[in-house]
């Protein structure tokens, strides 16, 4: 017990005195993950509002597919994307491995999966209503998805936050593609790694407090951004 | 209208299909240019579908829908109004004006052309308002200014007064009645037979999935020559 509050005193003592190296990697797992999401969502949610308006020969299988890719373990997705990057593999040209770039790379590979099935999900049960009336109006296939995906913006922001909750508290994959290296690197999950290996638990609990203090917040504040535009209606 | 109709409409032999039984046909049936035809039937007889196949909207397994223009055009000019109207979650400005963003027009026409379908069907002070929290009446009023903006050449609605109260009815039937006055052909269903002699001009009475008797509305009401009708007309249950 006595060292949970000695985190939770650390985490106050980091906070408080704006600790530079806490800022620097609170800001270095925001531009990750954030960059990570936005990616992920431009490709997951069109993709899973095509899934739901489409129908073809496999698409079960595809669908069924997709609900596995979302369950790919970090590590695996980690060493893929490594073996992509490194000097000897195809991209490694481009230097990007131990980069933020590099960590970016592995959770749009994480959180892709994860965005489009739960676009697809909530974009199906939207089809379902708007089927025969989009198709009695005669709307193209871009303007099916155009509708469901703007009327379903909120279950589809919904979708990128359960992204963002996901790739905030990644580890496995970053760690093995990003190094983990001070002041180029390293984020919250990592430096939380490091420092229960290292024993410091005060500094690592102080870290863990951190990180969901962050992820509470952006849930919050989108929420709070998306209720003030009005879309709380639906 | 400028172009020509989409009518006359000749359906030869047509056939719906479903779970290994025809749903509807074979079916044979024409479409004049003008007048309001009212569909009719016992539950089951196939209304809904006989509505959904002249709209496209159920394949057809057999048998032909010769329209007078080309299928692309077909679509464009007819509207459908379902029994449980889809609202969208939107605006019911924004409702009204799909169809016309749909058709590539401008966001400013549309909603200009869409305010004044509200105006007339008496929905312009819920114009900013969410659809969905409509009453059952304004939502079926808002469905069907949402297909009468794009000005269709024929409107196919399905039972589209089911559930609704003798007043919200009434304005119904006089937005169809004045739709029919500005050209737009009428196709429609109903299980209320006022409603049937007060709008029709002609019957198409469906059972089993075939039209069992089709003709202008005044004989058929007064002389109906099968006994199915004879017996749905009196109330009876129709074997
Ligand atoms: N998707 C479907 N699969 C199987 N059978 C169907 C399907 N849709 C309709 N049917 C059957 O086709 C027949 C005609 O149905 P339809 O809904 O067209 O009748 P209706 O005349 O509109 O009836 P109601 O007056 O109750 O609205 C019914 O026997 C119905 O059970
Ligand atoms: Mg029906």
């Amino acid at each position: 017990m006595n060292e949970i509050w000695q985190g939770l005193i650390e985490a106050g003592r980091l906070i408080a005195t704006l600790d530079a190296d806490l800022i620097e990697i609170s800001l270095r797992s925001l531009q990750v993950t954030v960059t990570a999401v936005l990616i992920a969502s431009a490709i997951g949610i069109p993709f899973g509002a095509w899934l739901a308006v489409k129908r073809f020969r496999h698409r079960r299988a595809a669908i069924a597919l997709l609900n596995a890719l979302m369950g790919l373990p970090p590590v695996a997705v980690g060493l893929f994307v490594y073996m992509l990057l490194s000097r000897s593999g195809p991209f490694g040209v481009f230097g990007l491995l131990f980069t933020p770039a590099a960590m970016i790379v592995a959770q749009v590979f994480i959180l892709t999966p994860l965005v489009a099935s739960l676009a697809h999900q909530s974009m199906r049960e939207l089809w379902a209503d708007y089927h025969d009336l989009l198709i009695s109006l005669g709307a193209t296939r871009r303007q099916r998805i155009a509708a469901i995906v703007r009327d379903g913006r909120r279950a589809l922001l919904t979708a990128a936050l359960a992204g963002f909750g996901r790739g905030i508290g990644e580890v496995g994959a970053i760690m093995i593609v990003g190094g983990n290296i001070d002041h180029a690197t390293r984020v919250l999950t990592t430096a939380i790694a490091l420092e229960t290996g290292k024993g410091n638990f005060a500094l690592a609990l102080g870290l863990g407090f951190v990180l969901i203090g962050l992820a509470i917040s952006v849930n919050w504040l989108v929420h709070t951004l998306s209720r003030t535009e009005g879309g709380a209606r639906w | 209208m400028v172009d020509a109709s989409i009518l006359p409409l000749v359906v030869s032999a047509a056939r719906v299909r479903r779970d290994g039984r025809d749903i509807i046909g074979p079916l044979d049936a024409e479409l004049a240019a003008e007048g309001t035809t009212l569909v009719i039937g016992p539950n089951g007889a196939g209304k809904t579908t006989f509505l959904r196949m002249l709209h496209g909207l159920e394949r057809l397994s057999g048998g032909t829908l010769r329209w007078q223009a080309l299928e692309r055009e077909v679509r464009r000019r007819q509207a459908f109004v379902f029994q449980s109207p889809v609202m969208m979650r939107r605006s019911v400005l924004e409702n009204a004006a799909y169809p016309l963003i749909l058709r590539g027009r401008t966001r400013r026409q549309a909603r200009e052309a869409a305010a004044g379908w509200l105006a007339r069907i008496g929905l312009a002070e819920a114009a900013e308002r969410p659809a969905h929290v409509l009453s059952g009446g304004e939502r079926q009023k808002l469905a069907l200014a949402r297909a009468l903006v794009t000005e269709p050449d024929l409107l196919i609605l399905d039972e589209p007064c089911a559930s609704l109260d003798g007043r919200a009815t009434r304005e119904i039937e006089a937005l169809l009645v004045a739709a029919r006055a500005a050209g737009t052909r009428v196709v429609m269903s109903t299980h209320d037979m006022g409603q049937a002699r007060r709008l029709a001009s002609d019957v198409l009475f469906l059972h089993r999935g075939t039209i069992r008797e089709a003709g202008p509305a005044e004989a058929f009401f007064e002389q109906p020559q099968t006994p199915e009708a004879r017996a749905f007309l009196r109330g009876d249950i129709v074997e």
